[in-house]
């Protein structure tokens, strides 16, 4: 039996993309292998470890835990899509760069597109609001530390 | 770690996502998907169908209703996050917000739902436990109609809810919380934002002292502690349960959760009211 295939426009990082998947298809598969947006990265895949947190109509979500097909007609930022116009990093970026937010990096680009969502919401962020942004998103290499004082400088160069 | 293979439907109305639920016995419901994607991706559940209802319009609204009953109204697409951030749902059942502070963590707020949380019937999240506690219901739609679901009536087992395989949950109504009246939730987890080994939701109201747990039994549990001194709380409590052993803590361990987690949660709603 072929598995029936469905039309899905997806609006990523400003660019319309049309893809032909099956309805099993994760957002987060999507992403990697149809549009070959490797930037998201897939951990747990099924929600934990939030390596591939994308944004979906500007809020934060789980591709792991979204079919593309349902993201039909939404706009998804990707860690891609976190540049500035430019091509210079973003302001998240360039606090992660100048804090040491990450060592492997497998798990920043959920760290990134998390922490630009919420200092849309909370510009200027307490301590521990700060810890709170990043509290859904696991880190196995820097214990949090930096990546905390991360979010701090982001807020300070006005993201 | 990829889902099986499912025929999809996205239908436009909700008469048409009932149509699609009777023609398929072996389909689900699809809503926020955060419980329900990593089962399939596991493949602990392999439906035939899954009717996503995320476009059908109307189902994400917020409402409080007065009259006979009063209380907040929440949609079956309106999200964690939109709940916890209503500031209606907060004055006329503060126990919701407070509860939802605790649902998953924020990322996951985004997609899921409150309605969906509820229908998914798992014994340790939270919204089951406030939904029975405060004696709220569920409205549910199928073939035949409409039908309202007590609360009391809507959990039978782990996992397990009274909803037909053909009915739809439309809504979940929360009675609001009346003048006089304290709540508090409480929960104790080994790291913020998981299941909690132990939880409890309080309701106060005069004389009445009523609390709901979570993660202590398979189905949400509430007891009625009404005139029990506030010393014996933990004890009356515990009279009334009976806590599992599992691999996250030993029956013995969450009896010791319950003594001190009823203490505390009931001193909460007392100085809330």
């Amino acid at each position: 039996m072929s598995e029936e295939l469905h039309d899905v426009r997806l609006m990523v990082n400003g660019a319309t993309h049309e893809l032909r998947v099956p309805a099993r298809r994760l957002l987060s598969d999507a992403l990697r292998h149809d549009l070959r947006l490797t930037g998201t990265h897939v951990g747990c895949e099924h929600g934990v470890c939030g390596a591939c947190t994308v944004l979906v109509d500007g809020a934060p979500m789980r591709s792991c835990l979204m079919f593309a097909v349902s993201a039909e007609g939404a706009e998804v930022t990707t860690v891609e899509g976190l540049a500035n116009p430019d091509g210079s990093l973003g302001p998240v970026q360039q606090a992660f760069a100048e804090c040491h937010g990450l060592q492997c990096g497998f798990c920043t680009p959920g760290f990134l597109t998390t922490i630009t969502a919420g200092l849309r919401e909370n510009p200027t962020p307490t301590h521990e609001e700060a810890r709170e942004m990043v509290a859904g998103n696991l880190c196995r290499c820097t214990g949090y530390q930096n990546i905390v004082k991360a979010v701090e400088r982001a807020a300070e160069l006005g993201s | 770690m990829k889902p099986a293979p499912f025929v999809y439907r996205r239908p436009g109305s909700l008469a048409e996502a009932v149509a699609a639920l009777a023609g398929e016995p072996n389909a689900k419901v699809l809503a926020g998907g955060q419980s329900l994607v990593p089962l399939l991706s596991m493949r602990l559940a392999a439906p035939a169908m899954l009717v996503d209802i995320n476009a059908i319009p109307g189902l994400d609204t917020i409402t409080v209703e007065d009259g006979g009953a009063s209380g907040v109204r929440v949609g079956a697409l309106a999200r964690h996050a939109a709940v916890l951030a209503s500031d209606d749902v907060r004055r006329v059942q503060p126990l919701v917000t407070q509860a939802l502070a605790h649902v998953a963590h924020a990322t996951i707020r985004n997609r899921g739902t409150t309605v969906g949380s509820l229908v998914h019937a798992d014994a340790a999240a939270e919204m089951p436990v406030v939904l029975t506690l405060l004696g709220g219901s569920l409205e549910v739609e199928g073939p035949a109609g409409r039908r309202t679901i007590p609360a009391s009536e809507l959990y039978l087992g782990p996992l397990e809810s009274s909803l037909a395989p053909d009915e739809i949950a439309v809504s979940a109504f929360f009675p609001g919380l009346a003048t006089g009246a304290g709540v508090a939730f409480q929960e104790i987890a080994r790291r913020h934002g998981d299941y909690a080994l132990v939880g409890a939701a309080a309701l106060v109201e005069g004389e009445s002292v009523k609390v709901g747990y979570l993660s202590v039994s398979d189905v949400p549990t509430v007891v009625d502690l009404s005139g029990v001194d506030d010393a014996d709380l933990g004890e009356a409590a515990l009279a009334q349960l009976e806590p599992m052993d599992d691999i996250h803590a030993t029956a013995a361990y969450r009896a010791q959760l319950v003594r001190v987690i009823t203490t505390r949660v009931v001193r909460s709603a007392r100085e809330g009211m």
